[in-house]
């Protein structure tokens, strides 16, 4: 029992490190006040990005690295979009992720069911991995894991404690107000697009060459979608981000935990969507006021004359 | 020093605002040929294919109208739903569930009613089916302002999950040799189709009438009145009493609705039987997303741009067969055409110059 208990607390956490970097990226860009509904798409070109180079090279950290500058390089249309043709963010983001998953289609067909033979390891972190259950569930994780939470405490610490995050924030609560304290926001704005999209590339990274080790075709399935509910969920805060990333991974796992028990595959698939919607409506039932959403979220912002 | 201009069009003809929807489509054909030409396909060769398998051949105008089938009425409900700013992405999944809806209906009473009345009973509960999901995403907006984009695609991949689970379970055919299929609908519930080709032509019929309707009550009536200000002044339509419940609950209705009657289309019409998700529907649902925007959110301009996208379907899947590129080569075809649309609207809102100063 406590085997089971430690495995599936393990998987926890496996399952919930790409909504977890995916929602970190997407809590930068939105407290900007830039909506961005590309991330699936950008996920996508992050795993297919991964995967080649890894593929190519042997190296999965150079896959990373590849990945998180894809996804960096693609959303660039989504920042020039919104901010420079103050176009509507959520058509934008539409097209940014249709053509994420088109792209990577078209680069990730000829590697449709060939395996990686080197995938990013588990790296047991010496001495801590020895802890009695707490060792095993929290210091034998993927590299990535690691990297998720420690990018969590500085989004956090850059956005809360940092001359730059007041910055951000301000200028996705008043950007005019902003502008005239002689921050460019604009700039602010491109910047927060495109680290949100290096978290999206990684997180698609971390499926490819970690949680999987092949391709194939729509291997996102709506997570990118998932981080944009959990980006509310978390209230904006990559803190928060942490306990709603892995609380879906504990739905993901949930799913073959009680696949034995006859209950059908299909109708267990639809959990982590169902959760979604529950807990969207479970915050909407909270007073709006309360939730901080930054105030000119999805607002083209348009500057005035000068 | 050489600097950009940028300026706001007061006026914006109607010849203008055509010729730049010209230009946005002509470079992202453009880009298109970039995307071609880096994943090592000529693009020439590739547009040539797209035009020969669409509109250049007898074959391909058929299919192209067939395709174009479902795109109207679901691009002509989303039309509704976006002039709203109530952003449906969840047209994937009314399908779906029409589809579902109308299958049951006509296994079910099909082999004792005549068409005339089965075929009817069918459309009405597919229109049911999508719209009751429709209505979920306003009512969640309304009641607890859960982001609709978030909402309507998560019922998408729900729907498609349930599709498979009836179609492997409870539905699965008894003459389909295990198969997971549901059984073939009885014959007075399949559609008629043009002789040598696939169009169903009440689906078609009942596509551009509803086309007609929606454009009526979108831009000649009071309710469409409201539906045009909740989009463009939600603060206006507050203070004029315009209530938003009801509004988008009806708007919702509709656009599920529309997908609801291409799902019954696509299973009554094409397959005749359900199967898997992807293969009732292969993309329908997102590629009307793009085809209610390029038509300016005009319920009638839908059916030309329903037919133009209609045309790269099929043409799209041409090349792919021709030169081996993956289904989602469309989506491709669909984000760089809808960037240059978002692009061209800039331009055409905006009056841009390059010109010399000396500061």
């Amino acid at each position: 029992m406590e085997e089971i208990i430690v495995s599936v607390l393990q998987r926890t956490l496996v399952a919930g490190t790409p909504l977890l970097l995916g929602t970190i990226g997407e809590v930068l860009c939105e407290r900007s006040g830039i909506l961005n509904l590309g991330v699936e798409g950008v996920m996508s070109m992050g795993a297919v990005t991964a995967f080649i180079v890894t593929f190519a090279t042997g190296s999965p950290w150079l896959g990373l690295a590849v990945a998180i500058l894809a996804g960096m390089l693609i959303s660039i249309v989504h920042a020039f979009a919104s901010v420079t043709l103050q176009s509507n963010q959520v058509v934008s983001g539409l097209a940014l992720t249709m053509l994420g998953l088109g792209i990577s289609g078209l680069l990730g067909k000829p590697y449709i069911g060939t395996p990686l033979s080197v995938k990013m390891n588990t790296l047991p972190i010496p001495g801590l991995v020895d802890i009695p259950y707490i060792g095993r569930i929290f210091f034998d994780q993927s590299p990535f894991f690691y990297m998720a939470m420690v990018l969590a405490f500085i989004a956090w610490f850059i956005l809360v404690h940092t001359s730059l995050g007041i910055k951000i924030r301000s200028t996705g609560e008043n950007p005019r107000a902003t502008e005239t304290q002689g921050v460019n926001v604009s700039l602010v704005k491109y910047l927060c697009v495109i680290i949100g999209g290096g978290f999206s590339g990684m997180a698609g990274a971390n499926l490819s060459i970690s949680y999987s080790k092949s391709w194939i075709e729509g291997m996102t399935a709506g997570r990118g979608w998932i981080v944009v509910a959990l980006t509310i969920f978390a209230l904006w805060n990559p803190t928060r981000a942490v306990i709603g990333a892995f609380l879906f991974g504990g739905i993901f796992v949930l799913q073959y935990l009680i696949q034995p028990f006859g209950i059908s595959p299909n109708l267990l698939a639809m959990l982590p969507y169902l959760a979604t919607l529950v807990v969207l409506v479970a915050i909407g039932m909270r007073d709006s006021n309360k939730l901080n959403a930054p105030a000119m979220l999805g607002e083209p912002y348009k500057r005035g004359e000068r | 020093m050489l600097r950009l201009k940028v300026s706001d069009r007061q006026e914006i003809t109607t010849l203008h605002s055509f010729l730049t929807l010209v230009f946005s489509i002509v470079t992202g054909m453009l880009a298109i040929s970039l995307i071609f030409l880096i994943s090592g396909a000529n693009p020439l060769y590739a547009f040539a294919k797209i035009f020969t398998g669409s509109f250049g051949s007898i074959y391909g105008i058929k299919e192209t109208i067939t395709k174009a089938i479902p795109l109207i009425l679901i691009g002509a409900g989303l039309a509704v739903a976006y002039k709203a700013k109530f952003w449906n992405i969840g047209a994937e999944g009314q399908l779906l569930l029409g589809a579902i809806f109308g299958t049951w209906v006509g296994l079910n009473l099909g082999e004792s009613l005549p068409f005339y009345i089965i075929v009817p009973l069918m459309f009405l509960a597919g229109f049911i089916g999508g719209g009751l999901l429709g209505a979920i995403p306003a009512i969640l907006k309304i009641r607890y302002s859960v982001n609709e984009v978030i909402s309507t695609l998560m019922l998408n991949y729900i729907c498609a999950e349930f599709l498979t689970f009836l179609i492997v379970g409870p539905w699965k055919g008894k003459t389909k040799f295990g198969f997971p299929y549901t059984d073939d609908l009885p014959e007075s519930a399949i559609l008629g189709v043009i002789s040598g080709t696939r169009i169903h032509y009440f689906t078609l019929i009942l596509g551009i009438l509803s086309v007609l309707f929606l454009g009526f009550l979108l831009f000649k009536t009071r309710f469409g009145y409201e539906v045009r200000v909740i989009g463009e002044n939600p603060n206006a339509a507050k203070y004029a009493g315009i209530s938003f419940f009801r509004t988008l609950l009806i708007v919702m209705i509709i656009s599920g609705g529309m997908a609801g009657l291409a799902g019954v289309g696509e299973v009554a019409g094409i397959h005749h039987y359900l199967s898997y998700p992807a293969s009732i529907s292969s993309g329908y649902g997102f590629t009307a997303i793009i085809v209610a925007w390029l038509a300016k959110l005009n319920p009638i301009y839908v059916i030309i741009s329903g037919l133009f996208f209609a045309g790269i379907l099929v043409g799209g899947d041409a090349i792919q067969i021709s030169l081996n590129l993956p289904a989602a080569t469309v989506f491709v075809f669909n984000g760089t055409l809808l960037v240059f649309l978002i692009m061209g609207d800039y331009f055409l809102k905006h009056r841009v110059k390059l010109q010399w100063s000396r500061t």
